[in-house]
């Protein structure tokens, strides 16, 4: 229990200054969104595309009561049971997405980092490629693409949202890659008689990929933004597949005008809310993990007497 | 390369080795070369950029239980040569046998296999341990690519191989990480890892040259008791003579990819032949003040391995240079332009403007054309050039000035590359000591 408790505490105690502010903050607003996710069938007051409960049909838009605390939309949905499940369709995506990008960049920029040549070449090449595209374009193409084939599911935006993560993550481990291989400890792995295979696993994947975590949350914030843009185009999830805050969004367009603001707000204040809350996750662990910024939290040495002194 | 193929020392002469056996290690004629990546136009147009000869053309034979000793300065292959003991750098020609078997000839497999027989220890043990690995994981990882895949059986060896190294209570390092430890400590983890495979050859690449003062000593002496204790075999890579003396049964003086002269340690030190062992010896440092030895060290620096000088590599360092060292073109060149530096700026710009550019004397060739004003104001420079410095070995390298085109031709006598040859109870590569008639 103690050992677990040292774990949870781990981002206060292993930060400092700023870090650990952008770290707790953003680790609570994320884990709000995370626990919505998972309890989303016993939070939400209602389903995500119920119209009616116990045989009373909801008010059409109607504003914020006791019934509905957020009011509800024109499909006579309720909306905060829609931001509730929104955020369960939004974790749910974002995750896949990133453990594709992870299971497919990773090993990628290892081998081609480590072997090199043609290979090497072709990988980079097709890679920033995908870079080069325009990051919201290459998401609808394959959105078109991904949805005509596997239908509007999670599966499908998730794949077509690590179509333009994966290059980032093969860039940053394929360049590490690049200069760890070069060390003696890759030498010495050879010496002792490892093979090319066991020298990526056991020698250099753990000392290439301490950045991904990093990346991983700020890719995050970015998928989920990207997820709403598709969302709001009307590509990806439909409302009645899952709820969506991006497709909400785009229902609630009309609304703007007429004065019923509700059905706007709340799903953008999700999206807000969770964005903010990956990126300062992203850059507190950052500053954390990334050896060019850590100097920071060296902080000074105080000479102490020994009854002050304790164990850290 | 005439290199005689009954170069390799018998044992013989070798104290302390094991008279009359077959060497457990056997080089024969190796050659390590790399391919010059050259510039990106050069690439482009697939044009060669040329190669290096890290290693070229060596010959050597390890006795079981003997310690040879690879000297020399950066650059000289040393390195190299030990790598390719170990099939990590591939040899381009010539064989290397362990035990009779080719290391060449071994496919990739059994190549890793072979690698728990020779083992390297490493200059720098801060980096050749691999920070994300705890000791016990980094040590026991020699065991577990070699197919050991109880975790609790390579714990046993890893606490035996830690004990044998000195690092105890072994328990206190087990679960540390690189980081935790000291440069000594480390390097005693390093040996701990080579030794743990029961190897009978290690290849020790500079162990001591990153270490503190205070632990050199000991970490020599934890090898020499590991060697006994294991009948272990070393190679044993240095750039200071001082401590090969006290190490080794017989060194090795490399200079430029080549051995230019090998033999027992004792002989090395007591008679030094080859100008650059000489001028090795010369250059270990003497803590006593009162002592002023002369230090004629060697001119210049190490030359580009991509383009050796011609004949001996050594000949532009040489004090004792001969006429038939391979003198050529370059060294003109390095000896005008020593010329130009104590000129004041305006005799340069006068001489400069007689001789012309100099850059054509970059490629290596026995005859050097100078001048565009005339044969006479040419030979007038160089006899400038030669009164001012006219005990350098180049001048007895030049054979005939002839006139030539507005200038003159500097021809150069023949060149010799020497081969390793025997002389006295050693082998060394330098034509002051010519082939000696067998006794």
């Amino acid at each position: 229990m103690r050992k677990f408790l040292k774990i949870l505490a781990k981002p206060f105690t292993e930060t400092a200054g700023l870090a650990r502010w952008m770290l707790v903050i953003g680790l609570a607003i994320t884990a709000v969104f995370v626990i919505l996710a998972i309890f989303a069938p016993l939070l939400a007051p209602y389903g995500f595309a119920q119209a009616s409960a116990d045989g009373v049909k909801f008010p059409k838009a109607g504003a914020p009561s006791g019934d509905h605390w957020f009011g509800t939309d024109r499909l006579f949905f309720d909306v905060l049971s829609r931001v509730i499940w929104g955020a369960r369709t939004a974790i749910e995506v974002v995750i896949l997405s990133i453990v594709i990008c992870v299971a497919v960049g990773v090993p990628l920029g290892l081998v081609s980092g480590y072997y090199g040549g043609w290979v090497d070449r072709i990988l980079v090449l097709i890679m920033d490629a995908m870079f080069a595209f325009p990051s919201f374009l290459l998401a609808i193409v394959f959105s078109f693409l991904l949805t005509g084939l596997l239908g509007g599911t999670v599966l499908a935006v998730a794949l077509s949202l690590s179509a333009i993560y994966v290059p980032q993550y093969f860039r940053v481990v394929r360049n590490t890659t690049v200069s760890a291989k070069e060390a003696a400890y890759v030498e010495a792995a050879r010496a002792i008689g490892a093979s090319d295979f066991v020298i990526m696993r056991r020698y250099l994947f753990g000392n290439v990929v301490q950045s991904v975590p990093v990346l991983g949350t700020l890719n995050a914030a970015d998928a989920i933004l990207t997820l709403a843009g598709l969302g709001f185009l009307g590509l990806g999830i439909q409302s009645t597949d899952a709820a969506e805050w991006g497709h909400d969004l785009n229902r609630a367009l009309a609304d703007a005008g007429s004065g019923i603001w509700w059905t706007g707000l709340y799903p953008g204040l999700a999206i807000v809310l969770l964005v903010t809350g990956l990126t300062l996750v992203g850059e507190g662990l950052n500053e954390t993990i990334n050896p060019t910024l850590r100097r920071r939290r060296l902080l000074p040495v105080v000479m102490s007497g020994p009854a002050a002194r304790e164990e850290r | 390369m005439p290199t005689k193929p009954d170069s390799t020392m018998p044992d013989s002469t070798m104290p302390g080795s094991g008279l009359g056996a077959s060497p457990i290690v056997d080089v024969r004629d190796l050659s390590v070369h790399f391919g010059l990546r050259g510039g990106t136009l050069a690439r482009l147009f697939g044009r060669d950029a040329g190669v290096v000869k890290a290693v070229d053309g060596v010959n050597l034979a390890l006795a079981p239980g003997e310690v040879v000793g690879l000297v020399g300065e950066s650059g000289s292959g040393k390195s190299t040569l030990g790598r390719s003991l170990l099939g990590l750098a591939p040899a381009t020609e010539g064989s290397i046998k362990f035990r009779g078997q080719d290391l060449a000839s071994l496919s990739r497999r059994s190549l890793r296999d072979m690698r728990r027989h020779i083992q390297m220890v490493f200059q720098d043990p801060s980096a050749a341990l691999n920070p994300a690995m705890t000791i016990e994981e980094a040590v026991g990882d020699a065991l577990r690519v070699h197919g050991m895949r109880s975790a609790a059986e390579r714990r046993v060896k890893v606490i035996d191989a830690l004990e044998r190294v000195g690092l105890s209570p072994v328990e206190l390092f087990l679960e540390k990480y690189p980081r935790d430890l000291s440069g000594g400590q480390k390097q005693r983890v390093v040996i701990a890892r080579a030794i743990i495979t029961g190897p009978s050859v290690l290849v020790a690449d500079e162990p001591i040259s990153m270490l503190d003062m205070s632990v050199r000593a000991k970490i020599l002496q934890l090898m020499l008791d590991l060697k006994k204790d294991l009948g272990l075999t070393y190679v044993y890579i240095t750039h200071d003579l001082a401590s090969a003396k006290y190490f080794c049964d017989r060194i090795a003086i490399m200079y430029l990819g080549r051995i230019v002269e090998i033999g027992p340690t004792e002989e090395i030190f007591a008679n030094p032949r080859h100008p650059y062992t000489k001028a090795l010896l010369r250059a270990i440092p003497d803590p006593d003040p009162g002592r002023q030895l002369p230090r004629d060290l060697p001119r210049g620096e190490v030359p580009d391995a991509a383009q050796p000088p011609l004949g001996c590599s050594f000949h532009p360092r040489c004090s004792e240079a001969t006429d038939i060292c391979g003198w050529e073109s370059r060294d003109l060149r390095t000896i005008v332009e020593a010329h130009w530096t104590r000129r004041s700026p305006e005799e340069y710009e006068a001489e400069r403007s007689l001789v012309g550019d100099l850059d054509h004397l970059e490629r290596p060739e026995k005859s050097a054309t100078l001048g565009k004003e005339g044969a006479e104001s040419a030979r007038a420079f160089l006899d400038r050039v030669r009164s001012e410095a006219p005990d350098d070995p180049m001048w007895r390298g030049v054979d005939m000035i002839e006139d030539e085109g507005s200038g003159v031709r500097v021809r150069f006598h023949e060149g010799v590359d020497p081969a390793l040859r025997r002389s006295g109870g050693v082998e060394v590569a330098c034509v002051l000591y010519p082939e000696e008639s067998e006794a």
